[in-house]
């Protein structure tokens, strides 16, 4: 047994030797969900494309690190940053009180709206405020006033979001008693199934429902309904990291300044949304 | 550890325990039945039939169950105007069915080969004594074939069913909150992965083995005929004297 | 944009993902075999336990089995995937190695494949060595055989030729399995074709594709393994 046990040690022992010695390269490993168009996702053939790829590579090059970005779902993206699979996460990650029990975020390096999809023949489709912006934050009258009409609207409706997103924080908080709340392990599955009528409607990032109503196969979908966002649905989107990962937070949250600085968010935002998202204040 | 947290996640998963057994029961049910009109078929002696049966059991022992939940639920959701014309899609828009077709379809294949064993298991000799009592067709199998069959399969039935429990996590995936689904979301909330699926773990263990005690229960009673014949008393009280 | 067809979307042209489906086929073996070796490792030694005659063991790998086989797979591979890297974490730290630990999707899903298929394996060696006539041991033993050149000449040979149909049972078994390691990231057969799916929206014809894929290596090896038994059951004769 002895023999067993110095065999073990030993081959632990140069499995550590070999992690520290890949960890003085700086190799910084960034998880992204790989499904969430135009945010991240997989293109033809399996590359990774999107915002926060080339966003990521761009911070990269300025903390003068490799970068390597994987891939994970997104249900089960904390537990798994946490368990040291990996040491960062950009993956269209609100900042939110619940998640900063449990992990860090830098400063955010996008922000955006949320809202309603449907279709065009849908009776929700005449839900209010469509066009119109209401912050949960600045503005709670007409926030309490946005929520009353859609809730009679809603009322017995079936409505798909993503699971252990904001999304759904703010659908549990506004319409548990109101409406069934599906629960999707991606965007693109509930984005199927509001096409083959197994949901009414569907709460998402309109920046990701845009991405998808632009598909031909998605062209009598429609967002209805205003913009929302502040309260639970979070003070924009960060990069996620360990709390005790100090170091690469100051590291981030400098990069992330520059880019900022020198436009390179907003040019990159434009690119893959079409508008602005460059975080505000 | 953190045993408040545990027990606390524990009542919560317990709210999943009824939709498990839901779609377990549900879809042994139905796969019973079709199970045993494929084991008919591979067994008729017609060879359209036997090669319908033996593709059916391939195909659907072949491929991943969770393969065969997104080909159904997710797949067939893309002939929607199909599939509504020929007034099928009230079935396949929920997921509660879309999840028990999909078990169904799986259990009837692996159960068609238990049955097809059992019956093939029952003595030649049995069934020529019927016969010979002047037994035919459906009251030979009712009083003769079938329960031999039964008694013979059980203890491979006792595991499918276990199977069966066990497979009804994956309908998770397609929006089922059944336990699985609901320690997914206790993780998205809690983000303590390892204490919860150590609860999860649990309970499956609990409902497997409550079941196993069942089935062991109804394979004692189906055969008497191999239970030790009980002491005589009075042999016990003969040593006393 | 226009339609692409059937073989088109899954062919090799420039917006066909016939590569990365084979390359995640690839994977899918890759993982399976080594899953299965670790699972023909770890049953072993479990049959070995609950053949042997100290009580410990045998009530240890009994429980192994007991517990392996009454929760889902799906579990076991969550649980190994979020409970491996803290554990490896926390047995790093120990020896004073700091921080990051990881252990690559492959190796958790390799790992993770082996324990839920060595409490399988256990039973088919268990049942095989049972076969194995009490005799032939007696004999090896009078002729003075250790345990060590028994286990290799004797029992071994045998207990592989017994177990083959079902470590062909197991495989089947495995494969199947290796669709939930999709659930950990490893870029399989199944996890690609979800991403592709997600992609292209159009689920129906990759998870056909993946269907028709996971049914050939069914095939393959279901031929393989028959052959296997043939060749080494050719010196037995049958009692039919």
């Amino acid at each position: 047994m002895k023999i067993f046990k110095a065999i073990g040690l030993g081959i632990l022992a140069s499995a550590l030797a070999i992690s520290g010695a890949a960890a003085q390269t700086k190799t910084v490993k960034i998880a992204t969900e790989g499904a969430y168009a135009p945010w991240n996702f997989t293109g033809a053939g399996g590359k990774l494309e999107g915002f926060e790829i080339d966003l990521a590579n761009d911070l990269c090059a300025r903390m003068k690190v490799t970068c390597e970005i994987v891939s994970q779902d997104w249900d089960g993206i904390i537990p798994a940053l946490n368990a040291k699979k990996y040491d960062a996460i950009m993956a269209g990650m609100n900042i939110t009180d619940k998640r900063l029990e449990v992990i860090a975020f830098s400063r955010p390096y996008a922000s955006g709206l949320h809202g309603f999809a449907t279709m065009k023949d849908s009776p929700l489709a005449k839900l209010a405020g469509t066009g119109e912006r209401v912050n949960f934050d600045k503005d709670p009258a007409a926030a309490e006033k946005i929520i009353g009409e859609w809730k009679a609207l809603l009322k017995g409706k079936t409505v798909g979001t993503q699971t252990a997103t904001v999304n759904l924080a703010f659908l549990e908080k506004y319409f548990k008693d109101t409406a069934t709340i599906r629960e999707y392990k991606t965007t693109e599955q509930h984005d199927l199934d509001m096409a083959a009528g197994r949901v009414d409607a569907i709460f998402a990032a309109h920046s990701s429902l845009k991405a998808t109503i632009d598909q031909p196969e998605f062209k009598n979908m429609m967002i209805a309904g205003a913009g929302v966002s502040g309260g639970v649905l979070g003070r924009g989107v960060a990069v996620g990291l360990r709390k005790d990962d100090a170091e690469l937070k100051t590291a981030f949250d400098t990069a992330i300044q520059a880019a900022i600085a020198d436009g390179t968010i907003q040019k990159l935002t434009q690119k893959w949304f079409k508008v602005d998202m460059s975080p505000q204040g | 550890m953190d045993f408040e947290f545990m027990q606390e996640t524990f009542l919560r998963l317990l709210s999943g325990v009824p939709l498990t057994l839901n779609l377990a029961f549900t879809s042994v049910a139905f796969g019973a039945v079709l199970a045993m009109l494929i084991a008919l078929m591979r067994m008729s002696g017609v060879r359209v039939l036997e090669a319908f049966a033996k593709g059916y059991v391939f195909v659907f022992r072949g491929s991943p169950l969770l393969v065969q939940i997104f080909l159904i639920y997710y797949g067939l959701g893309q002939f929607r105007p199909t599939l509504q014309e020929w007034g099928l899609w009230s079935f396949f828009r929920e997921p509660y069915w879309c999840a028990i077709l999909a078990l169904t379809l799986n259990t009837g294949a692996y159960a068609s080969e238990i049955f097809r064993g059992g019956l093939q298991a029952v003595p030649a000799q049995q069934v020529e004594a019927a016969r010979a009592c002047g037994m035919s067709g459906f009251l030979l199998f009712r009083r003769i074939t079938f329960p031999i069959a039964l008694r013979q399969a059980l203890p491979a039935y006792g595991s499918e069913l276990i199977l069966m429990v066990k497979a009804t996590s994956l309908a998770s995936i397609i929006t089922m909150m059944e336990i699985t689904g609901i320690a997914a979301k206790l993780i998205s909330q809690t983000f303590r992965a390892v204490e919860v699926f150590i609860v999860a773990g649990a309970i499956y263990l609990i409902l497997n083995f409550i079941i196993t005690r069942l089935i062991m229960a109804l394979e004692w009673w189906l055969s008497p005929h191999l239970r030790h014949p009980p002491v005589p008393k009075a042999s016990v009280e003969a040593v006393h004297v | 944009m226009q339609q692409l067809s059937y073989f088109e979307l899954i062919g090799f042209g420039p917006n066909g993902w016939g590569n990365a489906l084979l390359i995640a086929t690839g994977m899918t073996l890759a993982v399976a075999l080594c899953g299965f070796i670790a699972g023909a490792v770890i049953g072993t030694l479990v049959a070995w336990a609950k053949l042997s005659s100290s009580i410990v063991a045998r009530s240890l790998a009994d429980g192994y089995t007991t517990v392996l086989r009454g929760i889902p797979d799906l579990l076991v591979i969550y649980l190994f995937y979020f409970g491996g890297s803290a554990a490896l974490g926390a047995i790093g730290s120990l020896f004073g190695a700091e921080g990051f630990i990881g252990m690559p999707a492959f190796v958790t899903g390799a790992i993770a494949i082996g324990i839920v298929s060595g409490a399988y394996q256990a039973e088919v060696f268990r049942g095989a060595f049972q076969v194995v006539s009490r005799g032939e041991l007696e004999a090896a033993r009078s002729v003075g055989m250790h345990r060590w050149l028994m286990f290799r000449r004797v029992v071994a040979p045998q207990v592989l030729r017994y177990a083959i149909p079902g470590l062909g049972n197991t495989w089947q078994l495995i494969l199947k399995e290796s669709a939930l390691i999709s659930v950990t990231g490893l870029v399989e057969l199944l996890r690609q074709s979800h991403i592709a799916a997600g992609s292209t929206r159009r689920p129906f014809d990759f998870y056909l594709t993946a269907a028709i894929l996971y049914l050939l290596i069914t095939w393959v090896s279901t031929t393989l393994f028959q052959r296997a038994e043939t060749y080494s059951m050719r010196g037995i004769r049958r009692a039919s």
